[in-house]
């Protein structure tokens, strides 16, 4: 029971292969082509779309690739993998966030 | 005294066949642990670039220095390769150590050519007097993509120590598991690459 486990996580199926790879195809063209040719007219909307297919490529990876889910090593992959997102997630927001407000509201020099 | 030491001889034989039938998965749960550190030393590095990314210094910002067609084509050949590498891992599931070695070794020479472009881009930024030390803006450019870049180069010597291990023993218990974890460290990689392309690349360009 445990050896089928181990296996299971390690090497993945092919259809999981298959699918992370089409996936990740489409998630990484599409943010590049939007970019070069400029097709959104305002930036605002080409950022809010590469952020999002970037966040949706990385779960991609991370199901598919890593094969990360509630089953394997008994969920301790899924659970350190969501803790380490959270402070990924503070440690960048957080940084850029204090930073811009420094910025904006200190007073000339 | 001499009573529990023989009481202790029991116990202990039974430890080691349980920490036997755990050892595959406490490594891999190790590495994972690992990689999850290693994803913290990213975070810090993409934090310090999300801070320092205006700062030009009076230089030329990311709109006039990247190429992002050859960025594409880095992104295309690290996305490959870790397609590459899950053949390699079917392939080895099935027990097929040739083709396992084949796929492994295609997915190093992507991963040379990926390293190859991303030297030939550093290079190019220094010759336009673009380097580390112009700027804020890219002292944190370049430490961010180098220390990708580095971890690249250290999974390529990995993945070539374990080809010749795998010539010289086959697919043993022990080769599998290395393989596995050099699998999730090449994963991971790639992972990272994509924070890289569109934090650092794409959103360069646009603003």
């Amino acid at each position: 029971m445990t050896a089928h486990v181990v296996t299971a996580h390690g090497h993945g199926s092919k259809r999981s292969l298959v699918i992370g790879s089409a996936l990740s195809i489409l998630l990484t063209a599409i943010p590049f082509w939007l970019v070069m040719t400029g097709v959104l007219s305002s930036p605002g909307a080409t950022i809010t779309t590469i952020f999002a297919f970037a966040l949706v490529q990385i779960v991609v990876h991370v199901v598919c690739f890593l094969h990360v889910d509630a089953k394997s090593e008994g969920g301790w992959t899924l659970l350190s993998f969501l803790f380490t997102a959270i402070i990924v997630v503070i440690t960048i927001v957080g940084s850029v966030w204090v930073m811009y407000h420094m910025d904006a509201n200190m007073m000339p020099t | 005294m001499s009573t529990t030491v023989t009481t202790q001889a029991g116990p202990r034989v039974w430890h080691a066949r349980e920490e036997h039938d755990h050892s595959g998965g406490a490594t891999m749960i190790g590495f994972w642990i690992y990689l999850m550190s290693d994803a913290l030393i990213f975070a810090s590095l993409f934090a310090v670039y999300g801070v320092l990314s205006r700062n030009y210094a009076g230089g030329l910002g990311p709109k006039q220095l990247f190429d992002l067609s050859l960025v594409a084509v880095n992104t295309g050949l690290l996305l490959a390769s870790s397609i590459t590498f899950g053949v390699g891992m079917l392939a080895m599931a099935a027990g097929r150590t040739g083709r396992t070695m084949v796929w492994l070794a295609i997915t190093g020479l992507l991963g040379a050519a990926f390293l190859g472009v991303e030297l030939h881009e550093f290079a190019t930024l220094v010759g336009e007097g673009a380097g580390p030390g112009r700027s804020a803006f890219l002292s944190s450019f370049f430490t961010l993509v180098a220390t990708h870049g580095t971890h690249v180069a250290f999974g390529l010597v990995w993945l070539i120590v374990l080809l010749m291990q795998i010539g010289k023993r086959g697919l043993t218990e022990d080769n599998r598991r290395r393989v596995m974890c050099l699998s999730m460290f090449w994963h991971f990689l790639d992972i990272v690459w994509i924070g890289v392309f569109t934090f650092v690349y794409l959103l360069g360009v646009i603003r």
